[in-house]
């Protein structure tokens, strides 16, 4: 999540939901996110809400945080009792490096949600692990604990670029992950970012010609964006590493659909490309979906019905609410009709499978045609009523959004 | 003690001060106040030392345009042009001190000030020495055979220097150092016999008291209770209250509500006569029917030859208006109105832009006046407003012999010119003397021809040119400034026409003029122009889907050119739970900010392009693009 929250209006302290939220919601799918706000190591170009261990005091620290996460899982099962959610069908563990605290940990916090709501039988179930972190024993515990997925901070196969990223783990370790987690039955995604400051095409190249060889089940991939407030927006103020450029993301971007498309991956959000649809990540396709789900955690942010609303960021503060019987939510916002449909659109729009061009308003739906004119939108799919980013329509998907909305 | 309209001419001593903005006048005339207990000292502290505050706060004279100070000069004061004042006992005298204006251009009211007045005190900041606009006044006082007192002030001050200056006042007027009066406006030091001097050395003045009322208007206010307030210095005659008074210039003949002189005060008075300096009332509302340099004579006995030197305030700088938001139209509209009651040199006349919508073309005297006026506008009326870039006005003949007058590039003719004229300026320049080799360079690329050079002291040296008025309206000050590190000081007035080859260069976005970029250049600087333009709109205007070029054109005839690439990408690669909010709002942000873009045929430029690129400073561009 980023750095700054957006403003909102105040959140109730029982953590309680408007009616119009909750109803419904036993048709709709249900899904648990859940941060993990610790890292070793603070990466510069990281605005996630995390920190390193000796920034925090004992309730703040992991074994706090597990008692406050356990007691906002309590808290979310109160608030939705009368709402009676389905059993959950995706659970997210991010953060931070959620794999810093053990799998025993994690695997209660698994639990306690299967407790509250059940699971779905085919649940989809992931944590984001650092390469450096996951053993074949520590890949038997994630798989006997629950999970089914693990996504992995590759990020670069280079050397160099993993040192401007301020990333410590050996690159020639991912292979041994990889192996291990798909022994023990795991699919696995690779993360990788590209544009960082002294990254070649050529660097790019060898990092996803790295990726297809280890043959994941899932690659995401993301531009970088330098945020403010991290210490590498201050390295590129200050003139220390040049900025990323749009053109060269452009070039990167389009080298990865080359090779990830060559090697058999179908790309079906902007930034994720699975082997087989069956692969997608469901979890996040909930978000892109509109779908319920509940943020457990610092600085977590939820949404159910139309409500999203967001943690207060700090471990400590976040500890002080749930300890007093409070709810975490910083502020929240209700979204009204024409904010959910530029929502819809906005997140609609950068899946494979697009949005249906009925669901536009009528001035949207006039611009459909233009885009498919200026090749952002693919022609045979307009024709078959659904609005579907060409490739450079996917570069260009804020261009897109505005015409549509 | 004297009293209005019965004042002897030979106890009158009409005087103003010049100065430089900052040497210290409003303090010594608040002092000379005091001294001559016009003011008392809780009234000064309580209500003049406040009006000072909203005058440096505004940077433009607000205070009394005329005092009536009576002062007893001790025995043997004497007026040197001798007159009544002889014979060596104690007197009264009646000091009037003038206001002038401290514009630079403003020349033509500072000289009917100074006609007002018989001498002038030469004030000068002794830390600092003259400045080029002190010198140019000095110089129109001079002409205008007015006796000069020449006064340092601020000797309190540890950094003054009052032998070197004196030194260099003295080269300049011809005096010797040691009549160069030291004075302190904030302690008071030296005032008393500053005013003794004016007694002394500044001539009476002479007038026909029986010939047909004429007195000068030297200023004219307007006044939102009183409508206008004119401030007249009587010549011959009289001008008594209940009587019709007429305007020599128009004939217009109004009615006098009242007639009286501020001491400190406004208050009426049985009449003005020879000599004296006062106001008028009639009740009109536009300063345009009180025109400054005008003649004011009585209804029935008419004087026949008004006094010299009058003449309609010419504009000489021209600039477009625009709101930034269309809407506010009505109100710029409204606002230049009111600002025109009490500015007779404003003048303006709608105008539509292509690119900036509805808008005004206004004159303005110079730079100066257009600051003003466009920092009036946007304080008092709270109005974003984009302004072109300044232009001159140009007298255009073309082949067939017919004459145009150009104030606005869009008005340039396509057809045959034969010639164009264009205003040239006197400027004076003053710095110290190691920036000559800059100066000089600068007013050589700006075409300026060298009149002459004096050195004022070894270290200080004046610069005389002449420059085409259009090359000091485009960033001249700036420019200066830089170079001399900001030491050096200009003035400059009107001194003729010059013919000169001059173009019109258009700047065009992928093959459509945009209007508001086009300006009328010297042919040799067309090409620095339209690159200069070019390579700012190119770093000014987001990149757009298509490809865009950004030429400078003369004619048909492509001079410069750049290219905007193709955006090819925009999006942000990551929209997770987390991002969702910020990410609709960012949208909603951008929405908003589509309507702030103009079309330039399918180009979309933002506002702020348009405020980066024609700002003169040329930061604006770095702000603008950092929005992106």
């Amino acid at each position: 999540m980023p750095s700054s929250f957006p403003p909102g209006d105040p959140a109730p302290p029982d953590g309680s939901l408007p009616a119009s939220a909750l109803q419904g919601m036993p048709q709709r799918p249900f899904s648990v996110y859940l941060h993990v706000p610790f890292c070793r190591v603070r990466c510069g170009y990281c605005d996630f809400n995390t920190y390193t261990l000796p920034e925090l005091d004992d309730a703040a620290a992991p074994q706090g945080y597990l008692a406050s996460a356990h007691a906002e899982i309590e808290l979310a099962g109160e608030v939705l009792r009368q709402a009676d959610p389905p059993p959950v069908s995706t659970v997210f563990v991010g953060g931070g490096t959620p794999t810093l605290l053990p799998a025993t940990d994690l695997g209660s916090l698994v639990a306690a949600v299967r407790g509250r709501w059940g699971l779905a039988e085919d649940a989809e179930v992931t944590t984001e692990a650092n390469p450096d972190t996951i053993t074949p024993a520590v890949a038997e515990q994630l798989a006997g604990a629950g999970f089914t997925r693990v996504s992995v901070g590759m990020q670069s196969s280079v050397p160099h670029v993993l040192r401007t990223l301020d990333r410590t783990h050996d690159p020639a370790g991912v292979a041994g992950a990889v192996e291990a987690l798909r022994d023990a039955g795991l699919q696995v995604s690779l993360d990788l970012i590209y544009g960082t400051p002294g990254e070649s095409l050529a660097d790019w190249r060898a990092s996803l010609e790295a990726v297809v060889a280890l043959r994941p089940d899932h690659v995401s991939a993301y531009a970088l964006v330098v945020e403010p407030g991290t210490r590498l927006h201050g390295q590129v103020r200050r003139g220390e590493v040049p900025a990323p450029e749009d053109d060269d993301e452009a070039d990167k971007y389009e080298l990865a659909e080359e090779l990830l498309g060559g090697a058999g991956y179908g790309w079906y959000e902007i930034s994720n490309w699975a082997r087989s649809p069956g692969r997608r990540c469901r979890h996040n396709l909930a978000y892109w979906q509109g779908a319920d789900w509940w943020g457990v955690g610092p600085g977590a942010h939820s949404h159910v019905g139309g409500v999203r609303w967001w943690n207060v960021k700090h471990p400590r503060a976040y500890a002080d609410r749930l300890g007093s019987g409070q709810s975490p939510a910083h502020a929240r916002e209700v979204l009204g009709p024409g904010e959910r449909h530029d929502e819809r659109v906005l997140l609609g729009v950068r899946l494979a499978d697009g949005l249906p061009v009925e669901d536009l308003r009528p001035a949207g739906r006039r611009a459909v045609a233009g885009l498919v004119a200026d090749g952002l939108l693919e022609g045979r799919a307009a024709v078959r009523g659904r609005a579907v980013l060409t490739l450079r329509g996917r570069l260009l998907a804020d261009t897109v959004v505005h015409r549509l909305v | 003690m004297p009293q209005p309209a019965s004042t002897p001419p030979g106890v009158i001593r009409n005087f103003c001060i010049i100065a430089h903005i900052d040497h210290g006048k409003s303090t010594l005339a608040d002092r000379m106040l005091q001294v001559t207990g016009v003011v008392g000292e809780r009234q000064m502290r309580a209500q003049y030392l406040d009006r000072m505050d909203i005058e440096r706060e505004r940077g433009i004279t607000i205070k009394s345009q005329a005092v009536r100070m009576p002062w007893t000069a001790p025995e043997g004061a004497q007026s040197s042009s001798g007159g009544a004042a002889g014979g060596g006992a104690p007197r009264t005298y009646i000091l009037n001190m003038i206001d002038t204006p401290g514009h630079v251009d403003f020349t033509y009211e500072v000289s009917r000030s100074l006609a007002a007045c018989e001498g002038a005190v030469l004030l000068v900041d002794a830390a600092q020495g003259i400045e080029a606009q002190t010198l140019a006044n000095l110089y129109l006082a001079m002409e205008n055979d007015l006796t000069i007192i020449p006064v340092l002030n601020k000797i309190d001050l540890p950094s003054a220097q009052p032998e070197k200056y004196a030194e260099e006042i003295a080269g300049l007027i011809g005096c010797d150092p040691t009549d160069v009066l030291r004075v302190s406006g904030k302690t008071g030091e030296g005032v008393p016999e500053l005013l003794d001097r004016i007694v002394a050395e500044i001539p009476a003045p002479v007038g026909d008291a029986d010939a047909p009322a004429r007195a000068m208007i030297f200023d004219s206010v307007y006044d939102t209770y009183r409508g206008v307030v004119t401030y007249v210095r009587v010549v011959d005659g009289s001008l008594s209250p209940r009587e019709r008074i007429a305007m020599m210039s128009t004939k217009a003949t109004h009615e006098l509500l009242e007639i009286g002189a501020i001491s400190p005060e406004p208050a009426p008075t049985q009449g003005l006569g020879v000599g004296e300096v006062g106001y008028l009332i009639t009740g009109v509302k536009d300063v345009r029917q009180s025109k400054v340099g005008d003649t004011v004579t009585g209804e029935r006995r008419q004087a026949t030859q008004p006094l010299g030197g009058y003449h309609d305030p010419r504009p000489m700088v021209f600039s477009g208006l625009f709101p930034i938001d269309g809407s506010d139209y009505p109100i710029l509209r409204d606002a230049l109105d009111k600002l025109k009651l009490n500015d007779a040199a404003l003048v303006y006349e709608p105008e539509t832009s292509g690119a900036l919508g509805f808008g005004f073309r206004v004159g303005f005297l110079g730079m100066l006046h257009l600051e003003i006026v466009r920092e009036r506008l946007e304080r008092e009326f709270n109005l974003d407003l984009i302004s072109t870039l300044p232009n001159v006005s140009y007298d255009v003949r073309l082949d067939d012999g017919s004459e145009l007058e150009v104030t606005n590039p869009s008005e340039f003719p396509a057809g045959k010119i034969a010639s164009i004229t264009e205003p040239v300026v006197r400027g004076t320049i003053l710095a110290p003397s190691e920036f000559i080799g800059a100066i000089m360079e600068l007013c050589q690329s700006r075409r300026g021809t060298l009149l002459g050079m004096d050195y004022l002291s070894p270290e200080r040296v004046e610069l005389r040119y002449t420059l085409p008025l259009a090359e000091i309206v485009f960033d001249f000050f700036d420019a200066l400034k830089s170079r001399t590190r900001g030491y050096a000081s200009l003035d400059y007035e009107p001194s003729g026409d010059q013919e000169a080859d001059l173009v019109k260069v258009d700047i065009l976005l992928q093959g459509d003029t945009v209007d508001a970029f086009s300006a009328i250049v010297h042919r040799d600087k067309a090409y620095a122009y339209g690159v200069q333009m070019a390579g700012k709109l190119k770093e000014l205007i987001p990149r757009q889907q298509f490809e865009v070029p950004v030429q400078a054109a003369i004619g048909s005839r492509v001079i410069a050119r750049e290219t905007i690439r193709a955006i090819r990408k925009d999006v942000l690669a990551k929209c997770y739970g987390g991002d969702i909010s910020r990410k609709r709002k960012l949208l909603e942000k951008q929405k908003e900010g589509k309507k702030r873009m103009k079309m330039v045929g399918s180009v979309e430029v933002p506002q702020e392009a348009f405020i980066a690129a024609l700002s003169q400073d040329g930061s604006g561009a770095e702000i603008a693009k950092s929005k992106k």
